[in-house]
């Protein structure tokens, strides 16, 4: 009975199983990009990121019908743009990267919503704002390991310049030069990850396997890297529960996927060891040192 | 050969400028201090030496010191304290000169780090947070990075500001022995007992030079009255100064 419920689907149907692959190598590349974007305060700014890559999207959309992968070179085109573009807007003049961001992805977005409506079918239009990790062929799933992997190597790559510039970006200026293309580097790769969600997940809620799992890891964890550890599992347990919840409910899978996430991230708000509010109100006695 | 030199420098901001026409220069294991009323530029001329601010005008050398040899200590770092580091990970980004992207932390850089926080007094601070420090333990914690950096050239902005007896005592120590050791440094200070009993050399600064030489022929009552009468507020409708070259005049 349980093996029917928690298992059975994954070994019964391929499709299954390709929806869990996609969505654990979403949740190794993600879930440490979104740690990063919640520590440098740019949660928003992810989820402004993931409405930027929509004209590019639509572009290959259109140009191409239904394939993921035009859509998907589409979408790093504007992605990249964007963001490269707003951060050498923020970096050369006296502008903050939110407010230079808000800017482009707003004009973004607007571009992209025209496109597809100018060809595209109601249900089309669905398919770009929700994804559909159900729907995955073995060429898209390639793509989306293929994205994970580059996103790991690249993290490991400037990762000691990307803390330094989180914590104290003064000195990092005063060391080395490593920040500013640490930095766009790691916009690079939050396009990356939000063009993979957006196969899975849609352009809607492509951010929330990167947000939600760092969210959750902030109540648990005081290092950064047990952070991006738990957060890499919170991401999975997501993905995993909510495939299984879409299949047992016919909720569509992308927004089970997020509110299983959600659910555990209530949990972690209550009941976290740091911070979380059920600790704060009960503390237990003061300590003597 | 100097290890600052400032040639006809002027710093500022929007073509305001904040340190006006500055000459001289400071030399090899000096040990200096930069007085003068708030406003007056020393932040400015510090930010120049570390090669985050652009001069205007001019230009400062530094004898082939590139900024790896610079150790700057900002007056209000802009440092994120709720970031998830450690004391010890904190200060031992002060080795990225020897590390830089991928160098790893071996044994011999571990005993480092560990004494460059032993040397601050903060034995025991190790593993935790840097937001969990008090402010007087944070300073200490930035001194032991600059101690790590291992520059030939120190530049602390206000060092002791805000910071108990006891920690300046500790920390004053930290400077003279970087002076010992025959290192440059520079610090912006407003403590006048402090730069007589312990700098042999000041620049009292009033966004020009007001004087410049051993402490105390320039710590005089006349030459603090006049950097006091210094004159803050920016003028928005001042002309281009007429002692700048042609190619200032014509931006």
């Amino acid at each position: 009975m349980v093996y029917d419920a928690l298992i059975g689907p994954f070994t019964e149907f391929e499709f299954m199983r390709r929806a869990l692959a996609a969505v654990i190598a979403l949740s190794l590349a993600g879930a440490p990009i979104g740690v990063f974007l919640m520590l440098r305060r740019m949660s928003l700014v992810g989820d402004a990121m993931a409405h930027a890559i929509l004209p590019g999207a639509a572009v290959g959309f259109l140009l191409s019908g239904l394939n993921l992968f035009a859509m998907t070179a589409g979408g790093l085109i504007a992605g990249f743009a964007v963001a490269i573009l707003a951060g050498v807007v923020a970096r050369s003049t006296g502008l903050k990267e939110d407010a230079s961001l808000a800017t482009f992805y707003l004009a973004s977005l607007a571009l992209g919503v025209t496109i597809v409506s100018i060809k595209g079918t109601n249900i089309d239009l669905l398919h770009v704002l929700f994804g559909n990790i159900l729907a995955m062929d073995d060429q898209t799933l390639l793509v989306v390991a293929f994205n994970a992997t580059v996103t790991l190597l690249v993290l490991a790559v400037i990762y000691r310049p990307l803390v330094i510039e989180s914590v104290d970006p003064l000195f990092l200026r005063t060391v080395s030069r490593a920040g500013g293309p640490a930095h766009l580097a790691f916009l690079a790769l939050v396009v990356i990850n939000l063009v993979n969600g957006f196969q899975a997940l849609g352009t809607l809620l492509a951010v929330g396997l990167m947000i939600l799992p760092a969210g959750i890891a902030r109540f648990w964890s005081r290092d950064l890297t047990v952070m991006i550890c738990i957060a890499v599992v919170a991401a999975a347990v997501s993905g995993y529960a909510g495939l299984v919840l879409s299949f047992q409910t016919r909720v569509p899978s992308g927004p089970a996927i997020i509110l299983v996430a959600t659910m555990i991230y209530i949990v972690s708000v209550l009941f976290g060891r740091v911070g979380g509010i059920v600790r704060q109100l009960f503390p237990g006695r003061h300590l003597e040192a | 050969m100097a290890a600052v030199h400032f040639h006809n420098v002027t710093l500022g901001y929007d073509r305001h400028p904040a340190v006006h026409h500055l000459n001289g220069e400071v030399a090899p294991g000096a040990l200096v201090a930069v007085i003068g009323p708030n406003g007056a530029g020393k932040s400015t001329l510090l930010r120049g030496i570390v090669g985050i601010l652009r001069p205007l005008d001019g230009s400062i050398h530094l004898g082939g010191l590139d900024s790896r040899d610079i150790a700057y200590l900002p007056q209000s770092a802009d440092i994120d304290r709720s970031f998830p580091i450690s004391v010890f990970d904190f200060v031992g980004t002060g080795l990225w000169r020897g590390t830089g992207l991928f160098g790893g932390i071996g044994k011999a850089a571990r005993e480092k780090i560990l004494r460059a926080i032993a040397s601050v007094g903060l034995n025991g601070f190790e593993n935790r947070p840097i937001g969990t420090l008090s402010g007087g333990q944070m300073q200490r914690v930035l001194f032991a990075r600059v101690l790590l950096q291992d520059a030939r050239l120190i530049v602390l902005d206000e060092p002791f500001n805000a910071i108990d007896s006891k920690t300046t005592t500790d920390l004053l120590a930290l400077v003279k022995r970087w002076h010992s050791e025959g290192r440059t440094v520079l610090a912006a200070l407003h403590d006048m007992e402090m730069v007589r009993t312990h700098f042999s050399e000041t620049l009292v600064l009033a966004r020009g030079p007001v004087a410049w030489g051993p402490t105390a022929e320039v710590l005089t009552p006349e030459n603090l009255l006049v950097a006091m009468r210094m004159c803050e507020a920016f003028d928005d409708s001042a002309a281009a100064c007429a002692a700048d070259d042609a190619r200032s005049r014509a931006a």
